[in-house]
């Protein structure tokens, strides 16, 4: 019984092994190559839209960045700062003492870089995105940081909040997810408009 | 617009379109598993493989090609892991270490997809295309095939035999799973999802070096959500911009996951000529995904935890352009299908939520299941719901015109029993050794929580993680790996043994006595079922976890 199970095995194995070698070519070569000549073809975002300044690429639309300063407008806390070698969430429970601390910490820090109330600063700018990429912030997070951005720009919140949201990506279709300012591509406009910028 | 009827609207319109492909999908599939004529492509594949398309096999050797077949698939990629560095598109890494890549092909092999590695930083473009999206398609194509041989078992009359494994697998492949992974590629491509061959290094507006990772990721994520597999090109999986450019994708990626299992109720209905049962079963699958979906959504919406009370929102671990509304609704998708990507942490949910995408594995992935996965599940559970009815009214238990006797019921029993031993004593024993403490990325009751999670996604085949627990430890690699591979092939060989004990007999006249298996009454005792079977086996555990840190 069992040395006839163990002979059905070694000679359907011959088969399985044939099996995968025919299905590596046709799905593991064929198709990921057909995709990606269509790709090259049909459209021309598969490169993962990179921006470009004076023809070099400074990073992708769908990539987040990690901004200092006060001329920027920052990006959510990030656990790697942005490497995207190592993209990942922070992975902190939800009653997690570190987590906890580090909201507190972030709202602190927040509230006095942009000069308001503690209980003014949105959650996103308190929490780590899940893939620690994320390119975008909320609009109430880009408002919040307007003032400062404008101050340092020598330009008007007025202007600063205009390009604001003209870098507000909708809700997909009008219904789905949520809005979401993108933060390079709103500080490389930021930058084109200041005086002396370029 | 706002966050609430945003969300409504967008599960209605899923609603809409899986309404949509149901019957035209579902049918098609009951076609390629019973139509006799293969197609010339087919044939070069029978050819060269030496497979005689028209020969039948019976329980055992379906079992036995089955098994065959995974066997070789993972020594297969584990060759192709250890030597990527010998393969073109290496990126200059060196190969996997030993025991990852064993974790890493029993994963991807069992349609698990559970990773121990970060894709961007250990994986070439080679050993990801050839290797592991090959058995993306491969792993969710058996998953059909049992599936597809048990309804064969109930269908088939005084027959020794549930057709050909080779045949079911080329064809659930070529023939379903290819055609919609294409169109599904491209639709993710125009959508923004990354296809190239090339990573570049910029230097950022703000002066910082930044990589930016390419790779056939839009090919991979079509079968990865299409398959149930799940397994992330990246570390972030469906989190990560690359593999989830929008909230547009993000629809698209959930729908993708929930096509095929909800489909495959209306094939099991069409193979079985009584399509109110395929009705019956998905109507199962909603009212638990229903109540799934309804306490996820209110626990991160409303963010009923201490982090989601100090920030205001329960946006830890989620990403801004899907907000919680759409990672709640992909964190059920993902769970109660067994496909296990993620497109936000689940590590870092309200403890309502992540225990509620808990559960949803713990129910065996039937709700609505992996691809074919889901339909073997529950019809094992079906058949346990009609020998308890039996019980109560002292008639011998029957199931779509296949009497259940003591044979079927030992399959049965030991199917249902498989999965918990598998998690229960793996966590256990994880829990007992005194390195697991500094595994765990989170104190307290969470830490016990990503420990059981990690063995219920392994079990189950999902793939998903509480991603905190640090599983690189050979004890945690070597187990989580036998909780894979055991979790998948000892339920196939039991449905197989299952589906062939039914195939040889008769089949018994429904009678005034016969209990309606596709009626409201069925569909509720099904519930109740499974909700008391998991509730027995997991409550001391979730007690532990979860519900003590909701409570805390």
């Amino acid at each position: 019984m069992l040395t006839h199970l163990l002979t059905d095995l070694s000679r359907q194995s011959l088969a399985a092994l044939r099996m995968l070698l025919v299905m590596t070519v046709l799905l593991g070569v064929g198709y990921p190559v057909a995709v990606w000549g269509a790709g090259q073809a049909l459209v021309d975002r598969a490169d993962g839209q990179p921006v470009r300044v004076d023809g070099e690429v400074v990073g992708s639309r769908l990539i987040g960045q990690q901004f200092e300063g006060d001329e920027w407008f920052h990006s959510r806390p990030s656990p790697q700062a942005y490497d995207t070698l190592a993209s990942a969430p922070s992975n902190l429970g939800p009653s997690n003492p570190d987590l906890l601390a580090a909201i507190d910490e972030r709202r602190a820090e927040v509230a006095t870089r942009e000069g308001v109330s503690p209980g003014d600063v949105p959650p996103d700018a308190l929490t780590a995105s899940g893939s620690g990429l994320d390119p975008h912030i909320s609009p109430a997070y880009a408002l919040l940081q307007a003032p400062r951005v404008a101050e340092a720009n020598d330009l008007t919140v007025d202007e600063v909040e205009d390009l604001v949201a003209a870098h507000t990506d909708g809700r997909g279709l009008g219904f789905l997810g949520e809005p979401g300012v993108n933060v390079l591509e709103l500080n490389l406009a930021v930058r084109a408009s200041a005086p002396g910028g370029d | 617009m706002t966050d609430t009827l945003g969300g409504l609207v967008t599960i209605a319109l899923l609603i809409v379109l899986l309404a949509a492909a149901y019957v035209p999908l579902g049918d098609y599939m009951a076609r390629v598993f019973t139509s006799t004529r293969h197609l010339r492509v087919e044939r070069g594949v029978y050819r060269l493989t030496g497979v005689d398309p028209d020969a039948e096999q019976g329980a055992r050797s379906y079992a036995t090609s089955v098994v065959g077949f995974s066997l070789v698939g993972i020594v297969g990629l584990m060759a192709l892991l250890v030597g990527q560095a010998a393969l073109p598109m290496d990126r200059g890494l060196p190969g996997m270490p030993w025991w990852m890549s064993f974790n890493t092909a029993v994963s991807f092999v069992t349609n698990t997809n559970w990773q121990s590695y970060a894709g961007e930083s250990t994986l070439g473009f080679t050993a990801q295309m050839a290797g592991l999206a090959v058995q993306n398609f491969l792993s969710a194509a058996v998953g059909m095939a049992i599936a597809v041989a048990l309804i064969r078992g109930f269908v088939r009359a005084r027959s020794g035999t549930l057709g050909n494994f080779w045949v079911d697998l080329t064809r659930a492949t070529l023939r379903i799973l290819l055609p919609l992974s294409v169109v599904a590629a491209l639709l993710l491509l125009a959508g923004g999802v990354v296809q190239s061959f090339a990573d570049t290094t910029v230097q950022t507006l703000a002066g910082h070096p930044q990589v930016l990772t390419g790779g056939p990721v839009a090919s991979q994520e079509a079968i990865k959500e299409l398959g149930n597999n799940g397994g992330g090109f990246f570390n972030a999986n469906s989190a990560h911009p690359f593999e989830n450019p929008t909230a547009l994708t993000n629809f698209l990626e959930v729908f993708l996951i929930l096509v095929l299992p909800v489909a495959l109720t209306r094939t099991l209905g069409t193979m079985l000529g009584h399509r109110r049962q395929g009705v019956a079963v998905l109507g199962v699958m909603t009212i638990l995904w229903s109540v799934s979906l309804a306490v996820t959504t209110w626990a991160e919406v409303g963010a009923h935890s201490a982090a989601g009370r100090a920030a205001g929102a329960a946006m830890e671990g989620k990403e801004t352009r899907f907000g919680e509304w759409a990672s709640a609704l992909f964190a059920v998708a993902t769970t109660g299908t067994s496909t296990g990507a993620v497109n936000a942490s689940h590590d870092s949910l309200t403890p309502a939520g992540g225990g509620t995408v808990l559960v949803n594995m713990m129910l065996g992935e039937i709700v609505p299941g992996g691809v074919g996965a889901g339909i073997y599940g529950i019809l094992v559970m079906a058949i346990l719901a009609v020998f308890v009815a039996g019980l109560m009214v002292g008639r011998t238990p029957e199931l779509l015109g296949k009497k259940i006797s003591a044979r079927q019921m030992t399959y049965v029993a030991l199917y249902t029993l498989t999965t918990p031993a598998l998690v229960l004593v793996g966590t256990g024993t994880a829990i007992a050794r005194s390195d697991t403490a500094e595994a765990m990325g989170n104190p307290g009751g969470h830490g016990f929580s990503e420990v059981l999670y990690a063995y219920t996604s392994a079990a189950n085949n999902n793939g998903s993680a509480f991603g905190g627990l640090t599983v690189t430890s050979d004890f945690l690699q070597i187990t989580l790996a036998l909780a894979m591979l055991l979790g998948r092939l000892v339920p196939i060989v039991l449905v197989l043994l299952l589906a062939g004990s039914l195939a040889e007999q008769g089949k018994v006249p429904a009678t005034a006595g016969t209990l309606p298996t596709h009626t409201p009454l069925f569909v509720g005792m099904l519930v109740g079922v499974i909700v008391i079977m998991t509730g027995l086996t997991y409550f001391p555990a979730l007690a532990l976890g979860p519900i003590a840190e909701a409570l805390a």
